[in-house]
């Protein structure tokens, strides 16, 4: 499992490459964390093309995310996510706190537009 | 029905295990020719399983876990069994969104995904006498809606 993070402005683009489970877990949390210590960072829009497999350890990433966002009145954006992992997110309820979009350059054009 | 094959595999509750179970199950399955989709439900909800033996279960010690995988021309059976902690209170521990691990970041969601990726889910537990989970998946989408 491979995670490349990029800033772009006030958003860091992270994208996750691989499978997302409790055992991997632990590392994207991390190296999200350390970037996101920096309080100018208020969303996350995450990359999932390349993500291959996520289990509900991946729903604990995201949430854990988006607690840490919310108290600066950001938020996280999931895009170009699979059938599979589209399914487990809408099964946990995510979609009501997270967008969904086709591809990153969408879901970073929302942000920057403004648009919440 | 008659079996068609079994496999039983054993291992340390290791979370890097998590990513062979899951292999291991999908190999496993492959000769029964299921679709895609149905590989992957099978794949979560065992992961789902082996992740909740090694955290829940063994509480980050070593402890093994086995998984027994009986198929059949419709349908394959699937055991995840942990010699741990066991749940005292299975009604609970299987509510969506509880989680005895908030400060892990679980999302409380294991069981609620073992229950709609599979087709029949039963758990066998007790305090510190282990858990037993059993998972069907019908192959035909159909008669696993028929349940």
């Amino acid at each position: 499992m491979k995670v490349q993070t990029k800033r772009i402005r006030d958003a860091l683009l992270v994208s996750i490459t691989g499978e997302l489970d409790h055992h991997s877990a632990e590392y994207v949390r991390e190296k999200i964390d350390n970037i996101i210590e920096d309080p100018s960072v208020t969303y996350i829009v995450f990359n999932l093309r390349g993500m291959t497999f996520m289990d509900s350890s991946g729903i604990g990433v995201f949430l854990g995310r988006y607690r840490i966002l919310h108290k600066r009145h950001g938020n996280i954006l999931v895009a170009d996510v699979n059938s599979s992992v589209d399914k487990i997110l809408k099964l946990s309820g995510l979609y009501r706190i997270l967008k969904k979009f086709d591809s990153v350059e969408e879901a970073l054009s929302d942000v920057q537009g403004g648009v919440r | 029905m008659d079996l068609v094959n079994r496999m039983n595999l054993e291992f340390l509750s290791k979370s890097q295990n998590e990513s062979f179970a899951r292999v291991a199950v999908s190999a496993f399955i492959t000769q029964a020719d299921p679709t895609l989709e149905v590989i992957t439900d099978i794949k979560t909800a065992v992961s789902e399983a082996v992740t909740n033996s090694i955290i829940h279960g063994y509480d980050g010690c070593e402890g093994t876990i086995r998984i027994n995988a009986e198929l059949y021309q419709d349908r394959v059976i699937i055991e995840v069994i942990d010699n741990g902690n066991g749940i005292e209170d299975i009604e609970k521990a299987m509510q969506p969104l509880y989680t005895s691990r908030p400060e892990l970041e679980r999302s409380g969601m294991g069981f609620t995904v073992m229950q709609t990726f599979m087709d029949e889910v039963n758990v066998t537990s007790a305090f510190q006498q282990g858990t037993c989970v059993v998972m069907i998946k019908y192959f035909d989408e159909e008669k696993g809606r028929g349940k």
